[in-house]
This record gives C-alpha cells, structure tokens and sequence, in this order.
C-alpha cells in the first residue's frame, strides 16, 4: 500500500455527483421564498429533500439510476494511487440502524430548535401596523416657519418611542395646507440630524396630543440647512444631501390633516427633491435603512425591504 | 491522599487533572504563548460579573437605567463590579486579538491545528457580538445610538443587509422588545455558545499539544540537531503524537 510520510489511510474520495447542484438550488429557492411567499418556500424544500436524499444515496456508494463504478480520475489528486474498493455493498443491519438513529435524532433536533429559531427570527418580517400620530393644532405651525417636533411613534409604551421631526407649513395649496415634514434620522446610518439654525429653546411649547402622549414644538430661525454631528453629512432645507456620506436625502413623513390637527403618516425615503416649500418635486420611494441607496446604480444592492 | 485516591477511583477526575497539569509542552516556550490562559481569564472575570450584575439589572425599558444607577451607586461594592464588567469586555476582546496573532505568527494554526483556529475565529465573532449586545443595556443615549448606528451598519449590506438589520432590532425600530431581545442574547445563547467552543478550543489544545516558537531549533520540519533516527521528522511538531487510524502498518 502506498504510503505518505503521516501514515495516511488510502482515501475513498467522493464520486462525482451532480446532485449537489440541485441542494444548492433547492436552497437558494427556500431563501428567496422567505421573502416573496411561502410556497416558493415550500417548493424549494422540497427540491432540497430530494435532490439531498439523491446527493447522499451517491456518496455512500449507492448511486440512483447509475453504476457504483468509481470515476476514471479522482476529482483532487490524492497521497495514494491505489486501488479503492468502491464496490456497492447491501446495507448491514448495524448500517442501517446507525444511519436511522442519527436520521431521527436529526429529525427530533431540527423539530426541537427550528420553530424557536423561527419565532425569534420572524417579528422583522411581519406587517407593521403604525398608528398615526397626532402632532397639534395647526396654529401650532405658523407660515414658513421651522418647528422641531418632538413625540411619541407609539403611545403608551415609553420614552423609548420618542421621535424628532422638522416641520414646516410652507402655506395653503389646491390639494390642501402643504407642509414639510422631515425626519431627525441621518440617512447615513441613522444619528440624529441637528438644524442648523438659532433653536429658541425659551418659545418651546408642550401640548397634549389625542394620545394623551407629550407632543413638544421649539421655533428654530435662520435655518440654512440640516447637519449630522457623527460623520458630517449635510443637507439643504428640503432634505436633500449636500455634503458626507449620506446616501439619498433625509426621510419624510406622510401626514393629513384632521378636524384642524395635523396627523402624521408612514415615513417614506426620498432620493431626492427638486424645487423648494409648497412647489416641491419629491422623488418617494418605500422607506428604507439608512445607508442604503434608492436610486443610482447602487440600487442593486438592495432590492429587497422588510415590510415597515 | 486519602480524598483524592477515593475521587479518582469513582470518577477518574483526578488522573484528568494530573494528565492536563503535567502535560509535556516543548522546552522553549515563549511568553506570548500565555496569551490564551489570558483571554481565557478576561472571559472568566466578565462571567462572573456578570452573573453579580444579572442579581440587580432590571432588563424592563423603565427600570434598566435606573438599576444600573442603584448597581453603581448603591449595592456593595457594585461600582467595582459593574466597572470590572465594562473595562473587563474591553481587555478581553484585546487579549483575543493579541492571542489571534500570536497564533498567526507562530503559525500555529497550521496542520494539524486548522480546527482549532476556525473554533478561535468563531469565538472572535461571538465575542463582538457579546460586546454588541451587552453595550445596549444601560439603555442610556451612548447606548441606544451607538446600537442604531451599529444596525444601521448591518443594514448597509448587500441583498441581506436589510433583513439582517430588521434581525437584529427585533422589528423595523428599536422598542422595548429589543432590549430584552438582547438580554437573552447577551446573557444566555452567547455564553452557551462561547463557553461550549472554549470546551472544544482547549480540548483540542491539551489534544494536540503546544507549539514550540518559529525561532526553535527543534521546531517541526528542522531536523533533530543530533541523533537517532526513530521518529519521523513530520511527527516532532506533535509533541503528543497521537497514532492516526492505520498507524503506519
């Protein structure tokens, strides 16, 4: 027998197999279907079960549709040249035994961790339902002025849920009063944007919203723009980037008016807006992450968001 | 002794013990080579801490902050603890980068050490991820920004990025449910799984033996300075060969 000097036992390598192909496929389709629907899930599972099923009855030398016959070549050169008994032999009665313990202690494992690991993983892709928040009476918001807004995302559940956001009543149009609404949440990875601007902290005024929830409005004057103090993005006054690592402007909120309140929507993410105030020309796009381009070439990157 | 005769004879514990303490390890070992016990150590101490911080930490939204105020400013001692638990994390994830390259420069992570060392990579990977999930629990600003920004980091990823960081939040915002998403993380799956490949990680040293420095003369490969020809020269980085199936017949 041929040997290296480690003492190497002559190798059985794999036989060739085109049957992983089809577990990578089945795989890959299980992945896809998690995120545009279930049946896709389930079909890639299937693909998954049977082509693994066939890439196993392969390797343990028992080929579907096929000789058990090595290949000519091994696929990697190995240390011994050597004859390999590569003969297909019936299963022993321990063989199987062996192979059926481990393939339902498998089956009780998977069983046992899969549905927690599914619990834990699946909240991000559920619908979220976001209420709309009440910000105020439209006196609140006087012409062409900038308020920082301060509330609550969500009532009733704390301090954790405290949003800021820059509102201005650019004046009445066709379709109703025209605001700008943008978010505090940097578009490079989500820090807090400061205006730049003189903030009058002593004309800072709380209401109550219908929520019972604290809604907060501070005057800012003179404001030229919006700045990031963790990375030195810059943005103009409508949000869009002029400078540092943002990807695409500052996010928006939706909102409506009602019974004389303004009511805030769902946020969405802009690429960018031409034009200023009540004329403005808002590129919308589905809300993304910060960080994660919505137009440009770099969109490939992300064709895909959980549901928000 | 008496004690330990009737414990080896019930369990054989006390041969384990003797077989890891008198261990051959080369003669020339190096300083560097302590580095692992080092890190070892670090995670140890951020254990235990741990498990004191555990007793006061309160993991609700409204109370977290509070606790660790009561943890630093009340409870005995608390101050030391919990400032031994942050600097602690510190000191360990540096020792692990130390003892990360000195096994790289020794190159002790070649045959037949591969293993161990994709056992150390994971562990690396873990320990950030304690690091990550432990920095959001004072639930102050520096811990609630430097969590979105670090998410905000994850989402940027390619394909995944954006479900990767909805994965990590716990929904599509950070609330009251990531924060104990994150407690669990930080103080039962991560520690389960650290300590379970540390087991493995020094099972496979104590297995495979110590490595002699690059600089040795009686390194593996090099051979013997002087005389017999009994052992392959191939075998001499083993200090404890173990015979593989076939041996050499």
């Amino acid at each position: 027998m041929d040997q290296d000097p480690i003492g190497h036992q002559p190798e059985h390598p794999p036989g060739q197999s085109v049957w992983p192909i089809g577990f990578a496929i089945g795989i890959a389709c299980i992945l896809v279907g998690l995120v545009i629907s279930w049946w896709v899930v389930a079909i890639g599972a299937a693909i998954t079960l049977v082509f693994g099923f066939l890439w196993i009855m392969d390797l343990s030398g028992h080929p579907v549709g096929g000789s058990g016959a090595p290949p000519a070549e091994p696929a990697v050169p190995g240390p011994s040249g050597t004859a390999r008994h590569h003969a297909a032999q019936p299963t022993s009665r321990s063989g199987f035994l062996s192979l059926a313990t481990l393939a339902l202690g498998g089956l009780i494992g998977a069983l046992v961790t899969i549905p927690p690991l599914f619990v834990a993983m699946i909240p991000p892709f559920l619908k979220q339902g976001k209420k709309p928040v009440d910000l105020g009476p439209l006196d609140l918001y006087p012409l062409n002025e900038w308020r920082i807004v301060t509330f609550r995302l969500v009532p009733n559940e704390g301090a954790v849920w405290n949003r800021t956001a820059y509102i201005r009543y650019n004046g009445p149009t066709k379709s109703g009063p025209s605001f700008t609404i943008i978010s505090n949440r940097c578009a490079h990875l989500g820090c807090p944007v400061q205006p730049l601007g003189l903030i009058q902290k002593s004309q800072s005024k709380e209401i109550q919203s219908v929520n019972l929830e604290p809604v907060r409005t501070t005057p800012v004057i003179a404001v030229s723009g919006f700045s990031c103090p963790c990375h030195g993005g810059a943005y103009d006054t409508e949000g869009n980037r002029t400078a540092g690592p943002p990807v695409r402007a500052l996010d928006r909120f939706q909102y409506a008016i009602v019974k004389g309140r303004l009511v805030l929507g769902t946020m969405y993410s802009v690429a960018h807006v031409d034009g200023t105030g009540k004329d403005a020309q808002i590129q919308k796009h589905k809300l993304f992450g910060p960080g994660q381009h919505v137009d440009g070439w770099e969109q490939i990157f992300y064709p895909f968001t959980p549901p928000s | 002794m008496y004690p330990l005769d009737w414990l080896e004879e019930r369990s054989g514990l006390v041969g384990a013990v003797k077989y890891f303490l008198f261990r051959k390890v080369p003669g020339d070992v190096n300083w560097f080579q302590t580095l692992g016990s080092a890190t070892l150590t670090a995670f140890l101490v951020q254990a235990i801490t741990g498990v004191v911080l555990a007793m006061y930490y309160k993991p609700d939204p409204d109370a977290a902050y509070e606790s660790i105020k009561h943890i630093t400013n009340d409870v005995t001692l608390g101050w030391l603890v919990r400032g031994m638990h942050r600097w602690g994390a510190s000191l360990f994830i540096i020792l692990m980068f130390f003892h990360m390259a000195r096994v790289f420069l020794f190159g002790a992570y070649k045959y037949p050490r591969e293993l161990n060392w994709i056992i150390g990579v994971l562990l690396l990977i873990l320990g950030m991820l304690e690091g990550f999930t432990g920095y959001l629990l004072p639930w102050d600003q520096t811990a609630y920004w430097a969590t979105v920004v670090g998410i905000n980091l994850n989402g940027t990823g390619p394909i995944v990025g954006p479900f990767l960081s909805s994965i990590l939040r716990g929904g599509a915002e950070i609330g009251p449910d990531t924060l104990a998403r994150y407690y669990s993380i930080h103080m039962l799956i991560l520690p389960a799984a650290i300590i379970a490949l540390i087991s493995l990680h020094l099972y496979l040293v104590i297995r495979l033996g110590v490595t002699s420095p690059p600089w040795s003369k009686t390194a593996a490969g090099s051979p013997w300075v002087e005389e017999e020809e009994e052992e392959e020269p191939a075998r001499k980085g083993l200090v404890q060969p173990q015979p593989r199936n076939g041996g050499r017949a």
